[in-house]
């Protein structure tokens, strides 16, 4: 009972009264949804214990088992606890332990803007390289489907820059006028392109996602849906 | 003339695959070398460019603009043009400006920003009075859904550890209904989206937004009833810039214009792609009638 029915009730309780709050904006309803808000986030909290506990515990097994690149386990835990250990005693920070975390000068902001920051930039600046090869093997003209990608995938290349004016400009310059105009209508077709279909897309999946999340919240509040009890919780 | 055949074929189909190094190469050129030439381009602003800088433009000086910092350094190359951009306009055009981060890595950029473009560049704007680093907050769109109608139940100081009470531009502000314009920059969770659906649908507060290029089509739904404008990637910050740069041309000719700077390299960025990809095509086209030919003949 202690397993499944106190937290299916739990449930029921606070989503039935959210959902009745967000509907009655008065007393006693009409802070509740702000509240549950700093709730959530009291409760958040220990997630982040959490998450640097099963990080460890992942890390320090995999180093102590010599599992493959488990070198790279070693600078992960080195990391951790390197910036742990600088935020948590604010280590040369100008204003001492009573000073903000991120003051200029001390050591955690230090490795943040001389590490973290280019490390970060580093990493999503690769995506470039592996969306030019991704692009380059996956885009064939190897059916109508494909094709029609393929064009709208080039006119979208073309359009977000300002090469089709350039083109355009080049073009007209030589005389030869109906490619000016071709071209100087790339960004105008970029445009519909995200306008219309790209919307009619998007608010497809939209309103499906909203209408998925309100069966699964319905099936949460109704105790429907028990697999966020655990494994035996049938 | 068999073995020709079959080698043809096989240099077709080692073509139709290279090896991805030589790609990343290609790449790596076409972003570097328009980079190193610093060259820019003039840029005509799409409509949902437009509408923000309109916006912005048009609040009267004085008015309240809060930017929210998103993001982290992660996409900060691409999402800082535009947040320097549009605080470039919101000083020039005399707005008070709130800052504040609903991502624990946004609340250095904040300083950073702050350090790099306000203070060198607009010495008259007072701190306190004509902008404030609120910092960040933890509680994603929990944080939003409380401050749209209590902004002091969660700010009780300022970044800086002072009382939100002694702050003489915070007197006038109750909660995020008494801002007149949000920009949310960045285009993850949370973000523009939450900053939509839990401050600007129900407190009525009018939100642009400014995110990476690969966000902004998820985006495109809610403009233009629910997002009075979106800056989408490098793209956006350029056309911005540009368009900064047409109306105010004293003010802003001396003023760094990164985006313009990018565009070029995203520019000849994307011919290469370009490029490989009708190459792959042609190649792809050429392997498959050398089959079929082979095919008929057996």
């Amino acid at each position: 009972m202690w397993r499944r029915t106190v937290p299916i009730m739990i449930t029921f309780i606070v989503g039935t009264v959210l959902v009745v709050a967000e509907f009655i904006p008065h007393k006693p309803f009409g802070n509740l949804g702000e509240d549950f808000s700093l709730y959530f986030d009291i409760i958040a909290v220990f997630a982040f214990i959490l998450g640097g506990g099963n990080l460890c515990r992942v890390h320090f097994s995999k180093v102590y088992r010599k599992k493959t690149d488990w070198q790279f386990s070693i600078v992960t835990l080195l990391g951790f606890f390197v910036m742990l250990a600088a935020g948590l005693f604010k280590i040369g920070n100008p204003e001492g332990i009573q000073g903000d975390v991120t003051a200029a000068g001390s050591l955690f902001a230090d490795l943040y803007d001389s590490m973290f920051t280019p490390l970060q930039g580093t990493m999503y600046a690769l995506l470039a390289f592996f969306v030019a090869s991704a692009s380059y093997r996956a885009f064939r003209a190897k059916n109508i489907d494909a094709s029609i990608l393929l064009i709208a995938a080039f006119v979208i290349l073309l359009g977000r820059t300002p090469a089709p004016s350039l083109i355009a400009d080049f073009f007209a310059g030589a005389g030869i006028t109906f490619m000016a105009t071709a071209f100087n209508f790339v960004p105008t077709l970029t445009d519909w392109i995200m306008d219309v279909p790209n919307l009619a897309g998007q608010r497809a999946i939209l309103i499906g996602i909203a209408l998925g999340v309100i069966s699964m919240a319905l099936r949460l509040i109704l105790g429907v849906e028990r697999t966020y009890l655990g494994s035996d919780s049938k | 003339m068999a073995n020709d055949e079959k080698n043809n074929r096989g240099l077709l189909d080692r073509l139709q695959f290279i090896d991805r190094r030589y790609i990343f190469i290609f790449i790596a050129l076409a972003v570097i070398i328009p980079l190193l030439l610093g060259l820019r381009f003039e840029e005509k602003p799409s409509p949902i460019v437009l509408a923000l800088y309109d916006k912005v433009d048009n609040m009267p000086p004085g008015s309240r603009l809060l930017m929210s910092f998103d993001y982290g350094p992660t996409t900060a190359p691409e999402i800082q043009p535009m947040v320097d951009v549009i605080l470039r306009h919101a000083c020039l055009r005399g707005l008070k400006v709130y800052l504040m981060a609903v991502w624990a890595t946004g609340q250095s950029l904040t300083v950073q920003t702050v350090e790099d473009v306000l203070i060198p560049e607009f010495p008259d704007y007072e701190y306190g009075i004509d902008y404030i680093n609120l910092g960040y907050k933890a509680g994603n769109q929990g944080l939003i859904r409380v401050i749209v109608d209590d902004m002091k139940r969660m700010y009780s100081t300022d970044a800086n550890g002072t009382d939100i009470e002694q702050v003489p531009m915070m007197k006038q502000v109750e909660s995020l209904k008494d801002m007149d314009l949000i920009v949310s920059f960045g285009g993850g969770f949370p973000g523009i989206k939450e900053w939509i659906l839990f401050a600007g649908d129900p407190g009525a507060i009018p939100i642009g937004g400014a995110c990476t290029a690969v966000s902004a089509p998820q985006l495109y739904p809610y403009y233009p009833n629910q997002m009075v404008g979106l800056l989408g990637g490098i793209k956006g910050a350029a056309e911005y810039e540009s368009h900064v740069l047409d109306r105010y041309p004293d003010s802003f000719k001396t003023k760094p214009t990164p985006g313009m700077n990018m565009m070029v390299a995203q520019m000849v960025a994307h011919i290469v792609i370009m490029l490989f990809i009708v190459f792959g095509n042609v190649m792809y086209f050429m392997y498959r009638g050398k089959e079929r030919k082979l095919a008929m003949e057996k």
